[in-house]
């Protein structure tokens, strides 16, 4: 049996390791994709990585800007589909339900963000794209990736909007209902002006994550390498690519594969990053040990 | 005066009628969801189905090696994540104590946003970076050491704060009066910390099971696509979530049974969610009774 001393020496030496350790984790990211990314950005430049014709990347092609594109597009088309339907579950949870049904949707919504992102993207596939392919071929489009991705964000959107909403101060609460204001009243003209900043950052969060997801978008998408220029039209978004192709690329296709992890790596990061400074960080927070706690 | 006031209900009510109806779809579509996989999956689940091997490609036949798979593959990220995370959070909880100095604390904040940012990184990325580092420059190749390993990776931020927070339940009262009897740290951890901490901690483990068996990107590259039953952890061998995305993607004629794979997974990680959820709830009546 060591002595008390030594254990809690052992202890904090060991303690102290494994923060290093976890701050070391993204040093490690970054290096081994830097590493890995090296030769495209050196033998094929940022410049024809952004300004080559197309993506042929065995033909010597390295264009990334419509892959780039592609995903820029599903993802703010899917924030922009699931905001609304956010905001309404976030208003009725608050305002219109009664408690029972109200726990009920928060059941709901917890168990839809526990979905894996592989089983959404296959429900898409069997019933969201033969839906677009009835409207127009192929089906597998630019919408269905939106439509699907909107899915994946709506249940964490949904409960973050509503930890914003539900923060107005007691005061201000206590000042309305000795007005007699209707629930609607407070909710449109004192919480949201109030939480704008703070769903603002939940955006953002949402929309990190929907620039990274991959597996939910490969299966919708048709993952043809193409700008985006219609709702119904396929388009290959970079996270898809690389699912399709790291498998067997090499050399410097391999490379530049890594150079579009970097990619991500530092637009989701940013965007993390742009999120808490908007103060949205906390509420964030309490927003998910209110949905660990439930 | 009154008709403003009409006005106002009128919006009120229309406010009201839009917001029902937006949570309607929502109800709806995740019904959709579940009614799909239900109805055309349900039929295939059986016991054979769990323990026989796949046949054709997945077409027919069951997933036998690959339930051993994730298993094995879930069990190997918590080995490695579990005891990192635990050590990481015991950090962050004595930064935050009142006698820790100035540059511990600091390091405390950073390594908090750290994690906020790794936790955020597309697990594509983890992919790829698990890729590079255990299958190339560690030589594992594709592998379930390989895999667990980048899962693991995934995990420790999760866990460092679902663990924290478990920590932070501990009264700060009952921490001075251990220190007021001279405790040592590892007493105190044991003694007053712990008896608080432990549902939560139990709890994040267990939510972070279901995350990593929910996982998909970050397989593709690094444990692969093999469909039969792993014999040593450097074999490649696929999860279920593989499993789901290679029948849906790449086998002509393979989307019946991706849905009854894809049908098992939900359920397992629903379960395991609801397991997590109601166990909590019932541990916090029992201690507010």
């Amino acid at each position: 049996m060591p002595s008390p001393r030594r254990l809690d020496r052992a202890l904090q030496l060991a303690s102290a390791a494994a923060a290093a350790a976890a701050l070391l984790l993204l040093l490690g990211l970054a290096a081994f994709l830097l590493r890995e990314s090296a030769p495209a950005l050196r033998e094929v430049g940022l410049v024809r990585l952004v300004g080559d014709r197309g993506w042929h990347p065995t033909r010597g092609a390295f264009g990334m800007a419509p892959l780039v594109a592609a995903s820029g597009a599903v993802a703010l088309g899917a924030l922009t589909l699931a905001l609304p339907l956010a905001l309404a579950v976030a208003f009725v949870r608050l305002a219109y339900a009664p408690p029972r049904l109200a726990a009920l949707l928060r059941a709901l919504l917890q168990l839809l963000a526990a979905v894996p992102s592989v089983v959404l993207g296959f429900f898409g596939l069997v019933t969201v794209v033969p839906l677009l392919l009835a409207i127009e071929p192929p089906g597998a489009s630019l919408l269905a990736g939106m439509v699907v991705l909107a899915l994946m964000v709506l249940p964490t959107l949904a409960l973050l909007i509503e930890g914003a909403l539900a923060g107005l101060p007691s005061g201000e609460r206590a000042a309305a209902a000795a007005l007699g204001l209707a629930r609607t009243t407070v909710l449109l003209h004192l919480a949201l002006p109030r939480a704008r900043g703070a769903i603002g950052a939940a955006l953002l969060v949402a929309l990190g994550r929907a620039l990274g997801e991959t597996m939910a978008v490969v299966l919708v998408t048709g993952n043809v390498v193409q700008w985006p220029s219609a709702l119904l039209a396929p388009v290959r978004t970079l996270t898809a690519n690389l699912a399709l192709e790291l498998p067997y690329a090499s050399g410097l296709h391999r490379s530049a594969l890594f150079v579009a992890g970097l990619l991500l790596l530092g637009a989701t990061a940013a965007l993390l990053l742009i999120a808490s400074r908007c103060g949205a960080r906390e509420r964030w927070r309490g927003a998910r040990e209110e949905s660990a706690r439930a | 005066m009154r008709e403003l006031a009409m006005g106002r209900r009128a919006m009120e009510r229309a406010v009201a009628a839009v917001a029902w109806a937006g949570t309607l779809l929502v109800v709806a579509a995740f019904g959709a969801l579940l009614g799909e996989l239900l109805v055309r999956g349900a039929g295939e689940l059986s016991w054979r189905y769990l323990v026989e091997a796949p046949r054709d490609a997945g077409r027919s036949g069951g997933v036998g090696g690959i339930v051993v798979a994730t298993g094995v593959l879930v069990a190997l990220a918590l080995a490695g994540a579990v005891p990192l995370a635990l050590l990481a959070a015991l950090f962050l909880d004595e930064a935050g104590a009142a006698q820790a100095g100035r540059a511990r604390r600091r390091l405390a904040a950073a390594l908090r946003r750290v994690l906020d940012v790794v936790g955020s990184v597309p697990s594509i990325v983890f992919g790829l970076f698990g890729n590079a580092l255990f299958c190339r420059a560690f030589g594992w190749g594709e592998s379930l050491l390989a895999g667990g390993a980048t899962l693991a990776c995934m995990m420790v931020p999760l866990l460092t704060i679902a663990f924290d927070e478990a920590l932070q339940r501990a009264p700060a009262a009952e921490r001075a009066a251990a220190a007021a009897c001279a405790f040592s740290r590892a007493a105190t951890l044991r003694h007053v910390v712990l008896p608080h901490a432990w549902p939560l901690l139990l709890a994040g483990a267990v939510l972070a099971v279901a995350r990593a068996l929910a996982e998909t990107a970050a397989l593709l590259f690094t444990s692969g696509y093999v469909d039969r039953m792993p014999t040593s952890l450097l074999d490649s061998a696929r999860s279920l979530s593989v499993h789901v995305w290679d029948l849906a993607l790449n086998v002509a004629g393979g989307e019946a049974r991706a849905c009854s794979a894809a049908l098992l997974l939900l359920l397992l990680v629903v379960a395991i969610e609801a397991a997590a959820r109601g166990a909590l709830a019932w541990l916090r009546r029992r201690a507010g009774r």
